[in-house]
This record gives structure tokens, sequence and C-alpha cells, in this order.
């Protein structure tokens, strides 16, 4: 069963204005290559030149931030929800 | 056909300084940096004295040349301006030589800082042509959100942790707001409402109203220089949850420099957190640029965010002036509220009370000298959380309607307490 990643709307555009993609990839790692190949040059909008998650980037895996579990390194179950999401505003 | 936009110029990415319209957008869609809006400094300084302020109304809007609006605001125009109050009995007992409280705990509508925020990003929202707005919400900024929607006309959806105090939720819905109880934390909340955001056309006032909403913090700045007789104080004592009052505080102190309207000089700007919820602290202290997520444990549930979303500029702006920070524990905190309503007769919330418990560390180690003088930011008001105080602030002695009972309690009370 594939995994499923919601684009947030600064990267739709790159997605053909696709707001869920699914992929295969065993690790956050690994899907973030996978999205590349598909959709090329979303990488370098995730991560910085030393390949790290960028600053402004939060990543979750079934609604768990991915600095809580394993970074990148992180593994997917099947069906697992990967959201990507930009840095959260004070209320 | 160019568009009238006030004295803002464009929004702007703060990492790679990309330029963007001045849209209902909040993240640079390169590499996700916050938009901030840019403004026409320039037109600005030709316009903006200290006479015009001063002959406007006493609100925040006397400084609406530096508020990201395009035309006369429409909501929250009687917003700000709350009292700078000098606080002679606290500084007494804190040990310092001047302390002042900026009391935004009796902002208007809703008794938080929070109303200067949302009266700009209402203001905003309008102009822009929504009619729905919406917040991912610790509290107070629901309650602000309900109140300005309803005064203005705008149907609201506000979302918060459903575990928040009773009064704070009890605020929201009053004003008729769709109040949305979310069974998790802040952080939790936050991260379904970016979600929504993105699905529904909404003016999400901490999403993607964000430029212009985080902007009206400054008010808060601007006011204390103005009430200081035009001068930027030495040391600012600031609350953060994201961190985003503490960088707006910073930006107003220097605006108001470059545009000539307060001397320059330099100036301290701490930070104060819950030690239950301290990213941003726990990284200040040690020197680090950016900080670690948290998950939040505390009773300053308005300051509970575990991943500040302007704690890397937080952390630039305290280092940039040199400024310090730290946090306290929950019963610390209780004592924060109880000092400043027993010193100054001011009712803050648990935010407040972290702010005066961090002052008295930051004053007691050293790191704001027993000489200076320094401004506690108070932005909200402790009836909103009763519950967090409630147990810790003596106990009800009941009597009879009968002059001898009373007599004899008060007599109790003078061999107990002989310095009364």
């Amino acid at each position: 069963m594939p995994k499923l990643v919601r684009i947030p709307t600064p990267l739709r555009k790159l997605t053909h204005g696709d707001d869920t993609v699914e992929v295969v990839g065993a690790t956050i790692g690994e899907v973030f290559s996978e999205l590349e190949t598909r959709y090329p040059g979303i990488k370098e909008r995730l991560l910085d030149e030393q390949g790290e998650v960028r600053r402004f980037v939060n990543v979750y895996v079934n609604e768990e931030d991915i600095r809580f579990l394993d970074g990148q390194k992180t593994p997917l179950k099947d069906g697992a929800e990967i959201s990507i999401i930009p840095a959260i505003a004070g209320g | 056909m160019e568009k009238h936009e006030g004295f803002m110029k464009a929004l702007k990415c703060r990492e790679c300084g990309r330029e963007y319209p001045l849209a209902a957008t909040h993240v640079c869609e390169f590499d996700f940096g916050p938009l901030e809006v840019a403004y026409d400094y320039d037109r600005i300084k030709k316009s903006l004295t200290r006479a015009l302020i001063q002959s406007r109304p006493q609100t925040m809007w006397r400084y609406r040349e530096l508020l990201p609006i395009a035309h006369e605001p429409t909501v929250g125009t009687q917003v700000g301006f709350t009292p700078l109050v000098k606080a002679d009995r606290l500084a007494k007992h804190l040990g310092i030589r001047e302390l002042w409280i900026k009391n935004d705990t009796v902002n208007y509508p809703t008794l938080s800082f929070k109303d200067r925020v949302v009266s700009v990003a209402l203001s905003r929202a309008r102009e822009l042509g929504f009619k729905i707005v919406a917040c991912a919400s610790t509290g107070n900024l629901a309650n602000s959100v309900a109140a300005n929607a309803a005064a203005a006309g705008l149907k609201a959806y506000v979302f918060i942790p459903s575990d928040l105090e009773q009064s704070k939720i009890v605020n929201s819905q009053v004003y008729g707001a769709q109040v949305i109880g979310i069974k998790g934390h802040y952080d939790e909340v936050n991260r379904l409402c970016a979600e929504i955001a993105g699905k529904f056309g909404w003016a999400f006032v901490n999403v993607n109203m964000r430029p212009y909403y985080a902007e009206g913090s400054k008010s808060m700045g601007f006011e204390i220089i103005e009430q200081l007789g035009w001068q930027v104080p030495q040391h600012t004592v600031v609350c953060m949850a994201s961190g985003s009052l503490l960088t707006k505080i910073y930006k107003s102190y220097q605006e108001m420099m470059k545009l000539g309207l307060a001397p320059e000089t330099k100036f301290h700007v701490h930070g104060a957190q819950a030690t239950g919820c301290s990213p941003i602290t726990t990284a200040q202290k040690a020197g680090l640029d950016f900080f670690k997520p948290v998950k939040p444990n505390t009773i300053a549930k308005s300051l509970a965010i575990g991943t500040p979303a302007d704690g890397f500029y937080a952390l630039r702006a305290m280092k940039e002036t040199g400024s310090n920070s730290d946090d306290v524990t929950d019963d610390e905190i209780r004592d924060g509220i109880k000092m400043l309503a027993e010193c100054e007769g001011i009712f803050a919330e648990t935010a407040g009370g972290v702010t005066v418990g961090v002052a008295k560390k930051l004053i007691a180690s050293g790191r704001i000298p027993a000489n200076a003088s320094a401004v506690l930011c108070i932005t909200g008001n402790g009836l909103k959380t009763l519950d967090a105080v409630v147990g810790h602030v003596g106990r009800l002695r009941e009597i009879r309607p009968n002059l001898r009972e009373f007599e004899t309690l008060l007599h109790t009370e003078t061999e107990a307490t002989p310095t009364h």
C-alpha cells in the first residue's frame, strides 16, 4: 500500500496543482528523492545545501514531527500520511 | 493600473529577499522563509512626525503609516494606547532603580495584546475582500478574532486546543464565533490550520495573513517609546511563545530610531518563557542560533508553542542586542502574578507571571543591572486564567454577619501578622 504526501500550497506549482501525491519510499529521505524524480526542483525547496530539512520546513509523519522521530531516516509504514508544513506562528 | 497600497511596497522573504505581491500569502515559494511587509521608509519619513502622531486619537492607529494596511483601518479602530505604568513598588521589590509596566491587560476590546495584531489582520483581510476569518489559537487570539470579527460583521472560525481554560473558550463563544476544539496541543492545532488554510479560501490571521498580522505587535513598542517621552527603553522584557512579539518590539524600536522619531541608542530586548516550554530560552542560554522543538507542559498555556515560528529571529534579535533570556517554573509564574498584583494592582494572566518571574531572575543575577530602567510587557488579563491561580491566593474566611465575630477574626489576624 502506498503512502500519501500532502503538498503545501507553496509547492503545488511544482506538482501541477496536486495537493496530495502517492509515494512508495520506505523512509522520509527516500520519499524526498522520489518526489524529486517526479517533480524536479522540489528537493531543493525542502532541503538546504547541506541536505538538511530547511529551517522553516516542518515534516510530519502521521501527525508527529520527524524531529521527534528519526529525521530523514524515519521509516514509513504502509498507508502513512506525510505532511509538509511551513513554520507555525503564534496565537 | 497601479493599485494604492499605502506605504507598503511588497511582501519580502526574510531569508532570500524574493519579493511577492501584497496578497494573503505568508511563505516564500522557494525556501519556505516567512514573508514580511516591506515599506517605503523614505516616504514615511517625509510624512510622519511626532506632531502628526500626537495630533491623532490615542489608539495604536496613530502610527498607521508603519502598519500594513492600504487605507484607513476598518476593524479595531479603538485598540491600543494602553497605560505605561511607573511601577515603583515592584521596582523596589525586584531591586531595580526604575521599572515600567506596559499594561496590555486592559487592551480593548478583549484584554490582551492580541487585539493589536487582529485589528491589523482583519482590516487588511477586508481590504483583500475576505468574508470569513479564522485563526489557530492558544486562547487570547481566539477571543480577539471572535470579538473583532463580530463587530465587523465577518464570520469567524477559531481553532483551539480542547483543554484550554474554560474562560478562554467562553470568551470566544459568546461572540457567536464557530469555536472548534482540537484534541491536541497548539502545535497540532496550528499544523491542522495550515492544512485547512491551504484548502479553504479563508483569511487565517496567523497563517496566510501572518505578514500583516505580526506587524500589529509593533504598535506596543511605538507606544512605549512615545509614553517614555520619545525614548527607547534600555531594557525591555518580553514573553515569548512563537517569539514574534519580541522580534516586533525590536523592529519597532529600530524603526522609530531610523525615522528620527527617537534618538539613537543601544537597547536590550530580553526574552521570557515558561520552563515547561522553553525552546527559545534554552537555545539562547546555550548560545545556539536555532532551537530544538519541545512538547509543552506548563500552566502558561498562551505561551505553549513547542515549535516557535519566529524562534530563530527572536534568538538573532537577542544576540544582536546583547540581550538575555530565562525561564520560570509554574510556581515562579504564580509568584510573578502575585507580585505584580500585590505591588501594582495589576492582575496578569500566566504569561505576565512569566515576564515578571523572568525579570526578577535577570535583575537578581545582574543581567539587568540594578541601576537600570526596564519595561515589562504584560500581554494579557488574569481574569482569563483564573484556573491557574485558584487555591494559590489565600483562602476565603467566612463569618456570620456579626460584629463580634469580625473583631475576633481581625484580632487573630493582627496577632499573626503584627506588621500590618
